[in-house]
């Protein structure tokens, strides 16, 4: 019997990017789920960050660059002429590839820095506390939570931006390569990780490393020039894709 | 072999060459600062910083009020000169890339290579003309517009040294985009900014000529702005050209004083900016 289809938590329509005039993304429909990792992968230069930066609206920062057709969050699109994108990044966090913690804030305070700079003055400490615990860092830092956020490690500085960007709540979170600047046991601790939060949030990685959308995605997107090539469970994607530049992709013919 | 042997001569007399143009470059230093401690050590005492001047002939008396009287305008100066000059520098650094930012660079640009003098005569016209005396709010707004230009260039380029991540960091935490220039950019920035406005004020308390037709002078202590005010700078000129052994004793004592405050300024701005580096 069929499962009732749930609501999408991300329904792309027809999205287009661009730099000025050339179109980074071509018409791309993707869709992920609530509580679910969907993996955009593809060789360099494809558009999968530029899609991911898309879906907070932190693509239109960078000068020259704008965007067309629709990104629904929960059924509202996050392009429609009402919203404020500033309210968007709230509810869709985004993790960068490479550790970018606030050099001048002591660790509590990065982690508390989205709720201090949004206004929100009470609460710190157990909100704080509950994200460490979620990006699986309290117990390395619950002694030290004074110390500079730069005397941390790369794997914990990464893990610190993940709390960073759980602590104001958001529904979806956007991972840009989170692991790409990490030792490999670094790496096996935010993959882990990326399987806990799926327990509560929809989580959206770029990945240029296979293995790695192999092992911590439900869903996979193959992206090729711009142009979404293939969207579909990981198991299949990675055994039995329907198109066969997705295949050559898989196997390693090119990129 | 040979050929060795010349490679390793020319690197002898190169590298003495260089160090025959750092002691060049060190002398006119050294020698300031002995000609100074020589002749002002003698005249240090504690009157010097508590007492008003005293007339021709009668001993004791200081500068007391020169000194209150600098800290006092460039005090002021800092009101008016840190805001804008900072201001202008984020400005610059966060929207500069048009039209205007080049305009505006430009403009301060132009406002640096202004000889101070000038930058005294427009305060007079701006501030002494309409108010019909001298006044150290005039000596200030002297002072905050030699500051200005330089501030602006140092705070550009300390912003511009934040990484985009950061910026990116905190969009991405749903922060606007003013707060996190002020509340992130800046904050990040502000150890070199603070370095910046330490060399600016000791550049703007050694000034004299700018104060000359604005704060003027005073014999007594002041404490308001819409009055002309003593400053070390102009006591240390007008000592110096007077006809009398016991003043020049004092101007010596009195420059002395300013370049101890403006060397400490100095190395406090070193020190500051050598620990910043080491944390990054």
């Amino acid at each position: 019997m069929q499962q009732p289809q749930p609501q999408p938590q991300i329904l792309t329509r027809n999205l287009n990017a661009f730099f000025r005039s050339t179109r980074a993304l071509k018409d791309v429909n993707v869709q992920a789920l609530p509580r679910s990792v969907l993996a955009v992968i593809g060789p360099s230069g494809c558009g999968k960050s530029t899609f991911l930066r898309c879906l907070n609206r932190m693509h239109e920062l960078i000068p020259g660059a704008s965007a067309s057709g629709q990104v629904l969050i929960d059924g509202q699109d996050v392009y429609s002429s009402d919203v404020d994108p500033v309210m968007i990044r709230r509810r869709v966090g985004m993790v960068f590839q490479r550790p970018n913690p606030f050099p001048t804030m002591s660790i509590f305070d990065n982690v508390a820095a989205g709720l201090k700079l949004n206004g929100i003055r009470n609460g710190h400490a157990e909100q704080v506390e509950k994200s460490l615990r979620q990006s699986a860092l309290w117990d390395e830092v619950k002694d030290r939570l004074n110390a500079a956020a730069t005397s941390l490690s790369g794997g914990q500085q990464q893990r610190l931006c993940i709390a960073r960007a759980l602590a104001v709540e958001p529904e979806v979170v956007l991972m840009d390569e989170p692991a790409s600047a990490l030792d490999p046991i670094a790496t096996a601790r935010i993959e882990e990780l990326i399987r806990e939060l799926r327990e509560r949030y929809t989580i959206v990685i770029v990945t240029h490393n296979m293995q790695q959308a192999a092992r911590v995605s439900d869903w996979t997107a193959f992206f090729y020039m711009g142009e979404l090539v293939e969207c579909a469970p990981t198991e299949r994607i990675f055994t039995n894709p329907a198109e066969q530049r997705t295949e050559d992709y898989v196997t390693g013919k090119f990129g | 072999m040979n050929r060795y042997l010349q490679r390793r001569l020319a690197n002898v007399v190169m590298t003495c060459l260089c160090a025959a143009a750092v002691v060049l470059a060190l002398i006119p230093l050294v020698s300031l600062f002995w000609l100074v401690l020589s002749k002002g050590a003698a005249g240090l005492s504690w009157s010097l910083f508590t007492s008003l001047p005293s007339p021709v002939g009668e001993s004791g008396g200081g500068v007391g009020n020169g000194i209150i009287g600098s800290l006092f305008l460039v005090g002021l100066a800092c009101v008016f000169g840190l805001p804008i000059g900072i201001g202008t520098g984020l400005f610059l650094a966060e929207r500069g890339n048009g039209r205007v930012g080049d305009v505006v660079r430009f403009i301060t640009e132009v406002l640096s290579g202004v000889p101070s003098i000038v930058v005294g005569i427009v305060a007079y016209g701006l501030v002494v003309v309409p108010m019909h005396h001298f006044s150290a709010l005039a000596g200030s707004v002297a002072l905050a517009l030699l500051m200005v230009p330089t501030l602006a260039r140092a705070t550009e380029e300390m912003v511009r040294l934040v990484p985009s991540s950061l910026r990116e960091a905190a969009l991405a935490l749903g922060v606007p985009q003013w707060k996190t220039s002020l509340r992130v950019i800046l904050r990040t920035a502000l150890g070199g900014i603070v370095t910046a406005v330490l060399l600016a004020v000791s550049r703007a308390a050694g000034e004299t000529a700018p104060l000359l037709f604005t704060s003027l002078n005073n014999q007594y202590w002041n404490f308001r702005p819409d009055q002309p005010t003593s400053s070390l700078t102009v006591q240390i000129f007008n000592y110096a050209i007077s006809p009398y052994e016991d003043w020049h004793q004092k101007a010596w004592a009195s420059a002395l004083v300013l370049l101890l405050f403006v060397s400490i300024l100095n190395l406090a701005s070193r020190f500051l900016s050598r620990s910043r580096l080491r944390g990054a």
